[in-house]
């Protein structure tokens, strides 16, 4: 249970990270906060022969708000979004923020490795979907930014290659009227949820649902959008079970935590939940 | 050859200085290097909570931090909430709650509960609950580890 041996390299600048980065002659892992990579060493799931540790690159820290996005820099900590005040600008990511993990985890963890890990249990990525956000990635040759509909590909499988880094998340601010709603199941507060969703609904326009903890990657189903949407114009169960009935025919996780059948019910429970606690 | 470097951080109040494997975990190098065995180790992966200790004033993992991560920071283990005094009210309330049993939890947990109740943590006890959801304790000592944590605000707000 301790890590192998491997290179450390601590870059001072993003532009010394992506010369890094660039060097394709060994196999390099980038550690932010590492509140899941150290333990992937640890059990030898990965075993990189270079870690290059972004905790002190200041570039890629901190939130700024310009024409209505929140910029979120990769190396931005759970716990200084807590402290950032965020409660305006993204009230969704206020509220689920003290159901990321524990406050030891949030001290350390980092917006950028959780999107960057795609663990299809975690919170952060579905809210990314949720929100319709997007994620800046730059390497040595050009900066591009991905929707996140097409960043996740599956279980810590993302659209970032290795020779980028994912610099920002950019998130739009809430405007008067815009909805949130959400939900998650675990055995333990702070515990990856057996299942979760995450409900945005922006005034005017067509509401989002992404499932966590319950797929390969946070699921997205446009067909349970537009039930949501009349259930949130007309009230009706009808409405809400259509959308539920988008549920059935999706392939789930089947494990220690919970049957496929069971988290599938577990779907339609945090789903009525949401919404009944959505603001 | 292993990778090594050279450290410097603050422990306790003391510096230390220290050419160590890049694999070490900060945990490990506080126990086998610094002889600070007050921070214990128990899953490994984050999910116990023994080993949490201070970075720069934050509560963090000890097993989720390499020792080459914190060069140059400062780091306060149990024995150096002992030896400042911080713990002494919560100490005394473990104790007078018999809130140990074997021990093995109680460091992390002592350091946890800090970290609550100097950041103004209330006092309900769903809340104190919540908080510590991060450290677990085999002996199901729960009960009385949120009754300590309970008198401990409430003599701070004087809502005893």
């Amino acid at each position: 249970m301790k890590s192998p041996d491997f290179e450390y390299l601590r870059p001072a600048t993003l532009d010394e990270l992506l010369a890094f980065l660039a060097d394709d002659s060994c196999d390099s892992q980038i550690i932010a906060g590492g509140q899941s990579l150290v333990p992937m060493m640890n059990y030898r799931v990965t075993q990189p022969d270079r870690l290059i540790d972004i905790n002190g690159i200041d570039d890629l820290r901190g939130c700024r708000v310009e024409k209505g996005i929140m910029r979120i820099g990769a190396m931005t900590r759970y716990v200084e979004l807590q402290h950032a005040d965020i409660d305006r600008e993204i009230p969704l990511l206020a509220r689920v923020l003290p159901y990321i993990a524990h406050d030891a985890i949030r001290n350390r963890g980092t917006v950028g490795g959780s999107l960057g890990l795609s663990d299809p249990a975690a919170e952060l990525p579905a809210l990314a979907l949720a929100l319709n956000g997007t994620i800046d990635l730059a390497c040595q040759a050009q900066t591009r930014s991905v929707s996140a509909d097409d960043f996740f590909h599956g279980v810590y499988e993302t659209e970032c290659r290795e020779d980028e880094v994912i610099t920002a998340l950019n998130l739009p601010c809430a405007s008067d009227g815009d909805r949130f709603g959400f939900h998650e199941l675990a055995r333990r507060h702070g515990d990856y949820a057996m299942a979760g969703v995450i409900v945005a609904a922006p005034a005017g326009s067509m509401p989002r649902a992404v499932f966590f903890g319950v797929a390969d990657r946070p699921l997205h189903m446009p067909d349970l959008d537009a039930c949501l949407a009349e259930h949130l114009a007309d009230g009706q169960t009808a409405s809400l079970d259509r959308a539920i009935a988008c549920l059935a025919d999706v392939e789930m996780v089947s494990d220690t935590h919970a049957s496929e059948a069971m988290r599938r019910h577990l779907c339609a429970v945090v789903l009525k939940r949401a919404i009944e606690g959505m603001e | 050859m292993a990778n090594v470097k050279s450290v410097r951080m603050n422990v306790n109040g003391e510096t230390v200085e220290a050419a160590i494997p890049v694999r070490l975990n900060l945990v490990d190098f506080l126990r086998h290097h610094v002889g600070m065995t007050g921070s214990h180790v128990g899953c490994e992966h984050g999910v116990c909570g023994a080993c949490t200790i201070e970075v720069d004033g934050r509560a963090v993992r000890g097993c989720l931090m390499f020792a080459v991560q914190a060069d140059g920071s400062s780091v306060t283990t149990v024995e150096g909430l002992a030896q400042s005094g911080r713990s002494a009210a919560l100490a005394a309330a473990f104790k007078s709650h018999n809130a140990v049993q074997c021990g093995f939890c109680t460091p992390g947990m002592m350091m946890s509960a800090l970290s609550y109740i100097e950041s103004g943590g209330s006092a309900d006890r769903e809340r104190i609950r919540a908080h510590i959801s991060g450290n677990y304790c085999r002996c199901t000592g729960y009960q009385a580890i949120v009754d300590a944590i309970e008198e401990v605000i409430g003599e701070e707000t004087g809502n005893e």
